[in-house]
């Protein structure tokens, strides 16, 4: 299958990248990894007109901290992430996420950046960035800005960026210490999207109680789901069974999914139900609470 | 659009349109025909290549992408006429039946073994998640990549 024709353009910093965004507008799309657009492309599902190939902007893949956040530039592949020490010992949430991501060619090419800019609520960064607090930095024609993860998922398959914008970075505050993460995903096979997927980071306070609690969903509703009522009712609680049941149900009346090939909605809110319990119970043991 | 690329250490120039896949480049313009075309939906791995040295799917790359970099495809595996131990080792342990994703495997692991020495089962297992086997039941393919990484230790 060969996609339409295209014109295809290799902008050598974002500057001129910017520029032809806002030279073709609605006609041009950002090319990363191109392991969801190109299959797009092949099938027809998506025609751009111009292809702005982003790979020869220098500078556009790292993995460090810096000013309170670890920094991640859009170009990032998943397996430099999966490779990362910085990310196997400081951000389990993070490394378990990333392991999960489609099949190891895939996370050769495939990028953090397209991850999220895709808005594929069945992709998997969306709902650890989301349990993570992350921001992603933006450039466009107007300069630069910083998105909150939580206003970045505007509907299935679109973001806050604007036709012009290119995500640059991804910035997770970098957590405070007795902190844990975990990723839990039931998936048929290997490379296969979701059934569904949960994202937990927490942090502990000095009492043993929830100080920071972020839960994220995978593939169950239209967008990526913060389940906010599940967060709040663990937040200052000691995360005792009984509070991680409560919040694990919480969770499953978030979440919204639709009977497809992979279940009917009852299994799906149930599944959210005991991958949420078992992603708290294991970022707890990694935070040192249990 | 012209491009500049090197296939198994050989340097090549295609004129390609960019909608041009990098399998179709290696196939049809090339006539290295050893990378096959599977499912031709990202699934599969038939088509896997290394670019500068990594597994990846050549069915789902433009050719033009491709430009400046270093391929290398299941032709060069064998070399002065003798087969690589991987290759051996396919024939050896039958890693083999159909032999359709087999140029995928090969090169898969070939990257793998780089990386990975002694791997062990598991290990195996998990890099080749990406290459789809219709016949073998994956256990000949393993015990073939065990058969290579010993050779290869010495
Ligand atoms: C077989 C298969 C299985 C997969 N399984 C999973 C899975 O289990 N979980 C999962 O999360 N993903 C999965 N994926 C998707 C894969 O991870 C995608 O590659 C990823 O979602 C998109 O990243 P990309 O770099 O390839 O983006 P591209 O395909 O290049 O781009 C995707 C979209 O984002 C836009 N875009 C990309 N980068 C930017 C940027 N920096 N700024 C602005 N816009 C941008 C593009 O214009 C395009 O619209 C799978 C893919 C395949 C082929
Ligand atoms: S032909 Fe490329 S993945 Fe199947
Ligand atoms: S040997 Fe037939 S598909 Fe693997």
């Amino acid at each position: 299958m060969i996609p339409a024709a295209f014109e295809y353009h290799a902008p050598g910093s974002i500057g001129e990248a910017t520029a032809l965004l806002v030279k073709f507008g609605d006609e041009a799309k950002v090319l990363s990894g191109g392991q969801s657009l190109i299959p797009l492309m092949k099938l027809r599902l998506a025609g751009p007109r111009h292809l702005v190939d982003i790979n020869g902007i220098p500078d556009l893949a790292y993995i460090r901290e810096a000013d309170g956040f670890l920094r991640i530039g859009a170009l990032t592949r998943e397996s430099e992430l999966e490779e990362s020490d910085l990310v196997r010992t400081r951000y389990p949430l993070l490394h378990d996420t990333c392991q999960v991501i489609a099949d190891p060619l895939v996370r050769n090419l495939a990028t953090i950046g397209g991850n999220l800019a895709h808005g594929d609520p069945a992709n998997d960064h969306p709902a650890t960035m989301l349990a993570l607090g992350a921001e992603v930095v933006a450039i466009g024609r107007k300069g630069e800005r910083r998105i909150p993860i939580a206003s970045f998922f505007t509907g299935p398959f679109a973001t806050a960026l604007g036709p012009d914008e290119i995500l640059v970075e991804v910035r997770v505050p970098i957590p405070p210490p007795r902190s844990g993460g975990a990723y839990l995903k039931l998936e048929r096979k290997v490379g296969d999207f979701a059934t569904a997927a949960v994202a937990v980071q927490l942090a502990l306070g000095a009492n043993g109680a929830c100080e920071q609690v972020g839960i994220g969903l995978t593939n169950v509703g239209l967008t990526p789901i913060k389940a906010g009522q599940a967060e709040a009712a663990l937040k200052g609680k000691r995360p005792d069974d009984k509070a991680i049941q409560r919040a694990a149900q919480l969770a499953a009346d978030a979440s919204q999914p639709s009977e497809d090939l992979r279940g009917p909605v009852e299994y799906k809110k149930d599944l959210v139900r005991v991958l949420t319990a078992r992603a708290l119970k294991r970022a707890l043991e990694r935070a040192g609470g249990r | 659009m012209q491009i500049t690329l090197s296939i198994n250490g050989e340097k090549h120039e295609a004129d390609v349109e960019p909608r041009f896949l990098l399998v179709h480049l290696i196939r049809d313009i090339l006539r290295l025909t050893g990378t096959h075309i599977g499912c031709d939906t990202t699934h599969c791995g038939a088509c896997t290549v290394l670019l500068d040295g990594r597994p990846v799917k050549s069915c789902t790359m433009f050719a033009v992408q491709a430009r400046g970099k270093e391929i290398m495809t299941v032709e060069g595996l064998e070399q002065n006429g003798k087969l690589h131990p991987l290759q051996e080792g396919f024939m050896a342990e039958h890693g083999l039946q159909c032999g359709y994703c087999t140029p995928g495997m090969l090169m898969t692991s070939h990257a793998f073994l780089k990386t990975h020495p002694t791997p062990t089962e598991e290990d195996i297992r998990r890099a080749i998640s990406g290459n789809l086997c219709r016949c073998t039941g994956y256990v000949n393919i393993v015990k073939a990549i065990q058969y290579a990484a010993a050779k290869l230790r010495g």
